[in-house]
């Protein structure tokens, strides 16, 4: 970002806020002066959420006491397209480099990278209300209150991803996670849901206590919280080993590695994402890892960048650890919704392999992967919620198995989403990894490079796996070990697609069952297998459209440019 | 007498420790959660303590925003617990451990 | 160039796009004939659309007329930027105008040919797929680009020829297309990393631009942007390697024969008029290159005389109306080839009009017999059509005289024009072209005798035994689905006397025939080698390097005279002679089964070479390469399991596992403090 001295506008500059002795944490006043200069085109997009979530609490206390089917999500998703739309307004008026601003008593930084997280998180609020209104009516779930916690925590992300200081970042963090333990636990008839939620709550707060205390610490060693501040007493004082503040900084990551789930801070991801609320989880992989990793991109970039070469090393082993256990664990995953959790934790460690180079093309890689990644992950649950059934019976793999014939447009695109993900070229995927690939590539770490692209290799079977079962005919087709194959001629009674059928079919689909359940244990390719009902899916009318949406940026993203160009013109340095 | 400032830091530190070490080997759900609190205590001795090393107010206007985020995490955590004991009465933490792997 | 005409030459390629879609999501809907008349609709307006942009080249002077459109940066990776861009010149217009429009003309006979078809929406899916990515491939301002269209071409081509998939023979015939024109994509792909190695760049304008006109000395020199004559023998080496596959050249021409399995207007659109001129496309497009690779322009002008040879030779023997027309092709297509390879690119563009124009229009002829007879492809079984059906006898005839080089028919000018460029470059390729032309007479004239003079052989019935007809393998190659007579399925003997007499086909599949015979015999004015008339000469002229020496006139006027004594000696030679059906002396065995080159191949193939592949497949694969992957593949999942016990379920164990990272993160700055 650029900021000039004395030429940010009506916000709070540079200059006086360096300059002015009644110092108070950053409060930008002038002495003896108690106003503090509001910017309000810098937080409408905060407002815009907040105020959404008050709406639907007033109105759902003020409408007779009746079901409203649509009207929660549509406000919602009206409030997320609203956020959208001003990001857009906000990226353009940065255009020009004299708007972007420190501002809000310094607390909140307005430039592209808020803009364009204002963006990415206004898409999710309103996918995640598309994706989740159907869902709540099958659980006779549905009421205002979800989208009121699905709004407050993405005013808290948008708020993390503004935050000029720590203190700023904390409550943005806080209001995001209390709102998502809720909605984990949100599912009341469901026992793992409440599991889930309470477990993210204990581990929550207590990685919410280990970040404070890290912010505690670097007050302490650089006398303020706000980043402009740190950065500045960073650069004029000559700290070559400050124990507190090397301390404080590696709490702070450990904190914010928690929310990103990045190994070795991971293992609430796997249970939160099983037993929480299915769209909701779509909806939170996206939108928490954006959160984290804008609150660590910003602490990192703008208050240490100074230490690079001290948290350098650390994300370094972060991220080969996210991207390595991630990729493993996913290949031996019999259930749907964990293997995606161990997907995610390998997702994020190719942002951290992006974020540790530190470089331009580092940030942009990392963002343009969060942007696409929210739009992939939000696509895949979204399948998975349609086809677990009522009660979250099936969370399995077996569940899909069958989805190529029970509805091949869906399977198609949940196809397009898994490709996405494992990285495949013409996706949105495979241009994420490549530029953080070639992000470190810059820097001369072919050695990460490598081990992303191992990385890649391994998780690609764990998404192939679920991709093959897909198209694994849901009617049982009887395994016959011992039979000649190839020979033809065979059976027309188990050949599925009727006569005329080419013979063959039917050890083709028993190839795929063989390689969908490839290194599976025995009960788990059994899991795998059992097959679901073979009745047509039917797809509500706002989630089919939602799906649309995610595949259709999936692959537009992934063979042009504009979310790139967007991705490359954000800026994470201090001009002065 | 004076007590030196370290010794607060040092004293925040073990606060913070202990309720750490607390969440690691308790089972009562509502002792755990009483242990992060502790730890966030710890956590609000250091920004006070460094508040007066560094004479600047920021440190003790962080400790407000602290402990309304301990309110808030309480409000949040209580529903939680209050509604897995509703299910199961005196659960503790590992009574609930059927997602795993 | 005006904007309208920028718009033109961007609906060449969204039309058939939208086509594509809109038949796709809704052909099963709309049904026959609707998507039938959407995809057309979509061709025509693709041709309208290339009319537009080419009067909109025509405004402007002649040495200016190439425009690079770029619609947006396909990938920008480290050095490399790929475009979506459409190259507008006289080439790709000239490509796109004679694609579009014998598609247009194609869309519409295909709703009459897939009549009653279940597969007709398909059919159009694929058609417009096609248009699509032929108007990529010849417009796109790239070679990667360009790839895409081509592998998309080849995709429909595969599609297509397995349309009816039921039926093992097309099924297999699908295969071989798609994995012999595999074999060539692998020089296309190594040619492009070369040309990107090279001239960091994978841009038409980028690569060829600095080459047109250009002087060779200078540019072979060490100038900036010079090609090693090494590196642009071997890049046009591998590109012609691509275009011997998609052009069906020795040795790669096998699949096309064996693609006739396909629907008749498929054999006349894309396995005769237009994806197979592609690798002449390709050739032409590259010219400036290869100009100054000496090697390959013989390589190429040997491998098309000798295909053009070789193919006529066998097309001599064929029964299969289809087969004799697939050979044909292979034929022709060596005389582009030829006239790419002496440096007369001009001629070669021209040829490849021409002969989209007749050879369309004979595969449509032929599918209306076929159709007319229920789908009987064997010529001698025919006869005496020309009584039945007057039309398709008439405009079969005009292509037949086209072909066979008949002045003033189209066919004439264009062979005439690269025969007189080979005398220049070596008599030898003169001589074999001129032998083949008449060879080519003499195929045709006897297709055309066999066909629709002399008896009505169709009307006699004759004992089928096993179901199948003597001498002709692919006799009912259409059967099952093919036109919707059920009675004449795979297996069955032929009905002995038709439902009814043979009829001409309705207007739908009449009119193309009628549009293309028109420009069969006036396709030649549109090179007229005199008074000025050379239009495509003057409008691809600044394309292309300067051709080498040129015939003189009287030279000129003495081989075409030569040529069509020639080609009218195996005219007559072929009308005369095959007035009856049997002449075995006339049909060596070794012509009939095209040389052996395929029984060779084939036992080749099944023999050692798949010993070979057993061998390694055993070996290699089993062994140490699944062996590898297999031992990799259980250490991961090995791993994995171990791991899971870490994630046993226990908040506390996950916050001692959140403490061990705090401990170590802290732990790791404490040791960088100490040092």
């Amino acid at each position: 970002m650029t900021i000039f001295a004395g030429t940010a506008g009506p916000g709070c500059t540079i200059s006086n806020l360096v300059t002015s002795e009644a110092k108070v944490s950053g409060l930008c006043t002038a002495k003896g002066s108690l106003s503090i200069p509001v910017e309000y085109r810098s937080i409408a997009p905060v407002l815009i959420l907040g105020v959404a979530a008050l709406v639907l609490l007033v109105l759902s206390a003020t409408l007779p006491k009746r079901r409203y089917p649509g009207l929660w999500a549509g406000l919602t998703a009206l409030a997320g397209i609203a956020t959208t739309v001003d990001g857009i307004v906000q990226w353009a008026n940065l255009d020009n480099p004299a708007n972007t601003a420190l501002t809000v008593g310094g607390q909140v930084l307005y430039d592209h990278f808020s803009a364009f997280f204002a963006i990415l998180f206004g898409c999710a609020t309103t996918l995640g209300a598309a994706i989740s209104d159907s869902y709540l009516s099958r659980e006779a779930l549905d009421g205002p209150e979800p989208y009121v916690l699905m709004l407050a925590c993405s005013a808290g992300a948008v708020l993390m991803a503004e935050a000029a200081g720590l203190i700023t970042l904390f409550l943005g963090l806080e209001v995001l996670s209390i709102s998502l333990y809720t909605m984990t636990a949100y599912h009341r008839r469901r026992a793992a849901s409440g599991e889930a939620g309470l477990k993210y709550f204990i581990l929550g707060s207590f990685s919410s206590a280990v970040f404070i205390y890290g912010a505690a610490l670097v007050y302490g060693a650089t006398g303020s919280t706000q980043y402009f501040e740190i950065f500045q007493f960073l650069t004029g004082t000559v700290v070559v080993h400050d124990g507190v503040l090397l301390a404080g900084m590696a709490l702070l990551v450990a904190g914010l590695g928690f929310k990103v789930a990045a190994v070795p801070f991971h293992f609430w991801a796997p249970d939160v994402y099983q037993g929480a609320p299915t769209p909701f989880v779509g909806y939170m992989a996206a939108v928490a890892k954006a959160a984290g990793f804008a609150g660590l991109l910003r602490a990192l970039m703008l208050a240490l960048p100074t230490q690079v070469s001290s948290w350098r090393p650390a994300i370094w082993v972060l991220a080969v650890a996210s991207v390595l256990v991630g990729s493993v664990m996913a290949l031996v995953q019999a259930d749907l919704k964990r293997l995606l959790a161990y997907s995610s934790i390998s997702q994020a460690g190719y942002v951290l392999i992006g974020l540790q180079a530190g470089t331009q093309a580092g940030w942009s890689a990392a963002s343009f992967y969060l942007f696409t990644y929210l739009f992939m992950v939000v696509g895949t649950f979204a399948v998975v919620g349609l086809t677990q059934g009522r009660g979250e019976v099936r969370n399995d793999l077996g569940s899909i198995r069958g989805l190529g014939q029970r509805n091949p447009w869906l399977a198609g695109g949940m196809l397009v989403l898994l490709l996405a993900q494992a990285g495949v070229p013409l996706t949105s995927g495979f241009l994420g990894k490549w530029l953080v690939i070639s992000a470190v590539i810059g820097k001369g770490q072919y050695e990460l490079a490598l081990i992303g692209m191992v990385g890649a290799a391994i998780a690609a079977f764990a998404y192939l796996r679920v991709a093959l079962l897909m198209y694994v005919p849901a009617a049982p087709t009887p395994a016959r070990p011992g039979q000649p194959r190839g020979e033809g001629g065979g059976e027309p009674a188990v050949a599925p697609t009727g006569p005329g059928a080419p013979s063959g079919l039917a050890e083709v689909a028993g190839d795929l069952e063989a390689l969908a359940t490839a290194g599976l244990g025995a009960t788990a390719t059994a899991v795998a297998l059992r097959a679901p009902s073979t009745a047509r899916l039917r797809v509500p009318r706002a989630t089919a459209a939602a799906i649309a949406v995610c595949v259709a940026f999936t692959v537009f993203a992934g063979v042009s440019t504009p979310v790139l160009s967007l991705a490359h013109s954000i800026g994470l340095t201090w001009s002065l | 007498m004076t007590v030196p400032g370290p010794w607060y830091l040092v004293l925040a530190a073990c606060l913070f420790g202990i309720g750490g070490a607390g969440v690691l080997v308790r089972r009562n759900i509502l002792v755990m959660y009483m242990c992060i609190e502790l730890m966030l205590n710890g956590v609000n001795l250091t920004f006070v303590t460094f508040s007066r090393m560094l004479d600047d107010l920021g440190g003790q206007a962080s400790v407000f925003f602290v402990l309304v985020v301990a309110a808030a995490e309480v409000v949040v955590g209580l529903g939680i617990i209050v509604a897995i004991y509703r299910r199961r009465t005196g659960a503790t933490a590992d009574d609930v451990s059927s997602l795993k792997g | 160039m005006t904007p309208a005409a920028v718009n033109a030459a961007y609906a060449v390629v969204a039309l058939p796009l939208a086509g594509f879609v809109a038949n796709l999501v809704l052909g099963r809907r709309l049904g026959e004939p609707k998507a039938g008349w959407v995809g057309t609709l979509a061709a025509t307006g693709a041709f309208a659309a290339a009319l537009v942009a080419w009067v909109g080249a025509l405004g402007q002077p002649s040495a200016s007329r190439s425009f690079d459109l770029k619609v947006f940066t396909w990938f920008p990776v480290a050095g490399l930027h790929v475009n979506v861009g459409l190259l507008v010149d006289p080439l790709s217009l000239t490509m796109a105008l004679f694609v579009t429009g014998v598609s247009a003309a194609i869309h519409l006979y295909s709703i009459g040919y897939m009549h009653r078809d279940p597969g007709f929406d398909r059919f159009f899916v694929y058609l417009n797929l096609f248009l699509f990515s032929m108007a990529v491939l010849v417009m796109a301002d790239n070679f990667l680009f360009s790839f895409l269209g081509w592998e998309g071409v080849g995709f429909c081509s595969y599609g297509l020829i397995g349309f009816w998939f039921q039926r093992e023979v097309a099924a297999v015939a699908a295969k071989k297309a798609f994995v012999t024109n595999r074999a060539g994509d692998m020089g296309f792909l190594l040619a492009m990393f070369l040309l990107f190695a090279h001239f960091g760049s994978l841009n038409y304008s980028a690569v060829l631009g600095g080459l047109v006109g250009g002087h060779p000395t200078g540019l072979l020199a060490g100038a900036p942007g010079a090609v090693p004559g090494t590196t642009a023998t071997a890049i046009t080496l591998l590109l012609f390697l691509g275009a011997v596959g998609k052009s069906a050249q020795l040795p790669l021409y096998m699949w096309l024969p064996d693609a006739m399995e396909g629907p008749t207007p498929i054999s006349a659109l894309i396995h005769a008029a237009t994806m197979v001129t592609a690798g002449v496309y390709l050739m032409a497009r590259v010219a400036p290159l290869l100009h100054y690779a000496h090697a390959t322009a013989w390589v190429v002008a040997c491998v098309g005389v000798s295909t053009a040879f070789l193919a006529a030779t066998i097309a001599c023997a064929q029964d299969d109306i289809k087969k004799a027309l697939a050979y044909s092709t292979i034929s022709q297509l060596g005389y582009m080839f030829l006239a790419v390879g002496v440096g007369d690119y001009t001629d070669g563009v021209f040829h490849m009009l021409t002969h989209a124009f007749f050879k369309a229009l004979l595969f449509l002829g032929a599918g209306a017999v076929i159709h007319a007879l229920a789908d009987r492809q064997d010529m001698k079984q025919m006869g005496g059509l020309a009584r039945y059906l007057p039309v398709t006898a008439v405009t079969f005839g005009a292509a037949w005289l086209a072909i066979s080089g008949i002045p003033p028919f189209a066919g004439f000018w264009s062979k005439d024009a690269i025969l007189a460029s080979a005398w220049e470059m070596n008599k030898v390729l003169w001589a074999i072209g001129a032998l083949t032309a008449a060879l080519t007479a003499y195929y045709m004239s006897r297709q055309f005798a066999l066909v629709f003079t002399g008896r009505a052989r169709w009307a006699e019935a004759r004992p089928t035994p096993g179901g199948a007809l003597a001498g002709a393998g692919a006799a009912f190659a259409e059967g099952e689905a093919g036109a919707g007579h059920a009675a004449s399925g795979p297996g069955l003997p032929p009905p002995p006397h038709l439902e009814a007499r043979p009829r001409d086909p309705s207007w739908v599949m009449a009119a193309p025939l009628v549009v293309l015979a028109i420009a069969s015999v006036l396709g030649g004015g549109i090179n007229f080698p005199a008074w000025h008339l050379d239009f495509l000469s003057r409008f691809l002229h600044p394309l292309f390097p300067a051709t080498g020496a040129v015939a003189s006139t009287a030279t000129k006027w003495a081989l075409s005279v030569v040529t069509t004594i020639l080609s009218l000696g195996g005219l007559a030679f072929g009308l005369a002679t095959w007035r009856t059906a049997e002449h075995p002396v006339l049909e060596p065995s070794f012509l009939r089964r095209a040389w052996y080159i395929d029984d060779t191949v084939s036992a080749a193939v099944s023999g050692p070479v798949q010993a070979l592949a057993d061998g390694l497949a055993y070996v290699m694969d089993r062994r140490l390469v699944d062996g590898f992957v297999n031992g990799v593949a259980g250490l991961l999942a090995t791993s994995g399991r171990a791991l899971r016990r870490v994630q046993n379920g226990y908040v506390r164990s996950y916050a001692f596992g959140l403490s061990v990272g705090v401990i170590a993160l802290l732990a790791y700055v404490a040791f960088r403090v100490g040092s």
